[in-house]
């Protein structure tokens, strides 16, 4: 607990998922963020829009991210502020404001389905045509508990992954395994110097010229200038 | 997908994704179609391919204005003042989360032949051309009458009734000239026209506290503008009824509209099967036959540019609004100007739109002192829109159609739109309440 009185620096970066409907979209991030899992979830209502914050130390960095002694902990907490579909996917209806400014996507298919693989080579598409050229797409199979039905074999998928030199993981929303490196292999791999470098620039990466709408006048001052 | 809904709606306008939000929020089952393959219908904002592909279809866009992306021209120009009604649904509804909004850096109305900005502080009202030194007092003296009333204090109302009096009558005990008289109408009150000369002054109260409070939210001008463009608002809206249940399905044309012997709207048929509901909301064009023309027609002329709009002290954004009676008109002329500062062109260009209701046969002509005001123009697109109006308020066969998109220059009568429909349908106010928060709404989708 020597470092308990240094501040953490953070970075925050939207992850936005894609994929057909009934693989484990929802799930998976159910299981990042709550460590929990639902066998009788049904289609997401409410909920599309979590955060969930991961702590990288220095050894994950490998390298440090600015002088050791500023008063800063050499690790960075990388917070993703995670998009779900909300259902949009089902008609092909998502908008276009779902890719915007989106850093990574985790597009998922089912193990067990190998024409959800098919599907899931769409929305990668999507993303070329929608999303900034500089997202970092990751394939994602679910469903790694029921590995005897699996339909779509590791090597192939991994193959074609690589091909678009997408990251590949297999995981089991179901029993948690991989959920955790998953999203820790992305946060290693987002932009996050450039955040950091402006000391600890917690909280949104918004513009400091735009406004907060849910923030009331400060005075009752009507009196107009002219 | 043959299905039943609580609702259909047809079309994903604006005031359409508003109203398929709040009805999702209450539980409703909302079906959401679009024959389009994009959100926002009417209200929509295109790339160039898009816009030149609607406007220009025998010029493709090539580039030229650099990558086809970085545009986001809006179809109907239009800001969302600060205090108003929409900022109140979009701050209770929480759709603030998806999107990020900025100032609108100034205001500025013509004035004999020039452009002045429209004072947002003090200091700006001392040095501003607009009056001179006598008129400014006369003007805060209105303004000040205007700021002290209150409604159960009759001594605030220096003798005048609101509900009788005619704002010409007010203005004429604070002596103001014509010039000021204009500026307060359409720069303050934004009255596209005179009519409200004659009318009881409270609307036009109403109107310049909107303004005024509007100005003093966030400074610099009334007017706050979504990064990348008005067409966030109907995906932020979309996004927000998608969330609660709804179901959208965009790039689908209606092929059949099943109605009962009495015309009673029960559903439609399209390409994923047939779909049943007992009301639908829909824009105007989905209805042609059930909706009329207003009889305004207005033009709007999207113009690209290379520089800032001269005599705005190179404003990254901008609303201009040149008075009727400046340029011998019956109805105002609106510029919106943008920028790349709001993510809707390319750096280095700049967007004006210019707005009027048409008065001659020869509309075009009518814009002439609004492209003096904004200089060289690497291109235009010119579009002319009718508004409609549905013939009947739905109540009898529940086809609820929404009203075209007005020329004003903000989203005060849309939102008037969205709360009518509302109450036609549902037989009461609408009473907005504040969104659970993102952790009480994962809680309820069982995310605890």
């Amino acid at each position: 607990m020597s470092q308990a009185q240094k501040q953490v620096r953070q970075a925050q970066f939207k992850l936005v998922l894609l994929g057909e409907s009934a693989v484990g979209k929802s799930s998976i991030v159910q299981r990042f963020v709550k460590n929990s899992f639902d066998e009788f979830r049904e289609s997401t209502i409410g909920a599309a829009f979590l955060t969930q914050s991961i702590k990288l130390t220095g050894d994950d960095l490998g390298e440090s991210l600015a002088p050791a002694d500023d008063g800063f902990d050499d690790g960075l907490i990388v917070k993703f502020e995670i998009w779900d579909t909300a259902g949009q996917e089902r008609y092909r209806s998502l908008a276009s404001m779902y890719y915007r400014n989106a850093q990574a996507a985790v597009v998922v298919y089912d193990i067990t389905q190998s024409e959800s693989l098919e599907k899931a080579k769409y929305w990668i598409k999507e993303l070329q045509k929608q999303a900034s050229s500089n997202i970092l797409i990751t394939l994602v199979g679910n469903k790694l508990d029921l590995k005897e039905e699996r339909q779509v074999s590791e090597e192939s998928a991994r193959l074609f992954a690589n091909e678009l030199g997408l990251l590949y993981f297999e995981v089991s929303a179901k029993s948690g395994e991989n959920v955790q490196d998953l999203f820790k292999q992305i946060a290693l791999k987002m932009p996050f110097k450039a955040q950091v470098s402006k000391g600890n620039g917690a909280g949104k990466n918004k513009q400091s010229v735009s406004v907060d709408l849910s923030q009331r006048p400060t005075t009752n001052d009507q009196d107009c200038a002219c | 997908m043959d299905e039943e809904y609580d609702v259909i709606v047809l079309g994903t306008g604006l005031t359409e994704c508003i109203l398929s939000g709040i009805l999702s929020i209450e539980g409703k089952k909302v079906l959401h179609i679009d024959r389009q393959d994009y959100y926002g219908g009417e209200s929509a904002s295109l790339n160039l391919t898009q816009l030149y592909k609607k406007f220009k279809p025998k010029k493709e866009y090539e580039d030229q204005f650099g990558k086809d992306r970085d545009w986001c021209v809006d179809l109907i120009p239009k800001f969302l003042m600060s205090n108003g009604e929409l900022t109140n649904i979009l701050v209770h509804t929480d759709v603030t989360r998806y999107m990020e909004f900025k100032q609108i850096s100034g205001s500025f109305v013509y004035r004999s032949g020039k452009i002045a900005k429209v004072p947002s502080t003090q200091m700006e009202a001392i040095s501003s051309p607009l009056m001179g030194f006598f008129e400014k007092r006369r003007m805060k003296n209105f303004l000040e009458f205007i700021a002290n009333y209150k409604e159960d204090e009759p001594s605030t109302h220096h003798g005048f009734n609101l509900d009788k009096n005619t704002m010409d009558e007010i203005y004429y005990k604070y002596g103001l000239e014509r010039g000021t008289k204009d500026f307060i109408g359409h720069a303050m009150a934004l009255h596209p026209n005179d009519d409200y000369l004659t009318q009881p002054a409270r609307d036009t109260y109403d109107r310049i506290m909107l303004y005024v409070t509007s100005v003093a939210r966030y400074g610099k001008s009334p007017y706050i503008y979504p990064l990348y463009g008005l067409g966030e608002l109907p995906q932020g809206f979309a996004r927000l009824s998608a969330i609660y249940g709804g179901t959208f399905m965009l790039d689908t044309p209606i092929d059949e509209v099943l109605t009962d012997d009495e015309g009673k709207f029960q559903g439609v048929k399209t390409k994923e099967g047939t779909a049943k509901a007992p009301i639908v909301i829909s824009d105007p064009t989905y209805f042609p036959e059930k909706v009329r023309s207003t009889g305004q027609k207005i033009i709007r002329a999207m113009c690209i540019l290379d520089h800032p709009i001269p005599n705005t002290n190179d404003a990254d954004s901008a609303q201009i609004i040149i008075p009727q009676n400046q340029v011998n008109r019956k109805n105002d002329i609106y510029i919106a100007v943008l920028s790349s500062a709001h993510n809707v062109c390319s750096k280095g260009h700049y967007l004006a739109i210019i707005s009027t209701i048409i008065e001659t046969d020869k509309p075009h002509l009518e814009l002439e002192a609004a492209f003096k005001i904004i200089g060289q123009t690497k291109d235009v697109l010119m579009g002319i829109a009718e508004v409609y109006e549905p013939l009947e308020d739905g109540k009898k066969d529940n086809f609820f159609i929404s009203r075209s998109y007005d020329p004003s220059s903000h989203f005060e009568t849309t939102t008037d739109d969205v709360k009518d429909i509302y109450k036609r349908i549902t037989g009461h106010d609408l009473v907005l309440k504040q969104r659970k928060t993102a952790d009480e709404e994962a809680e309820l989708a069982g995310l605890d």
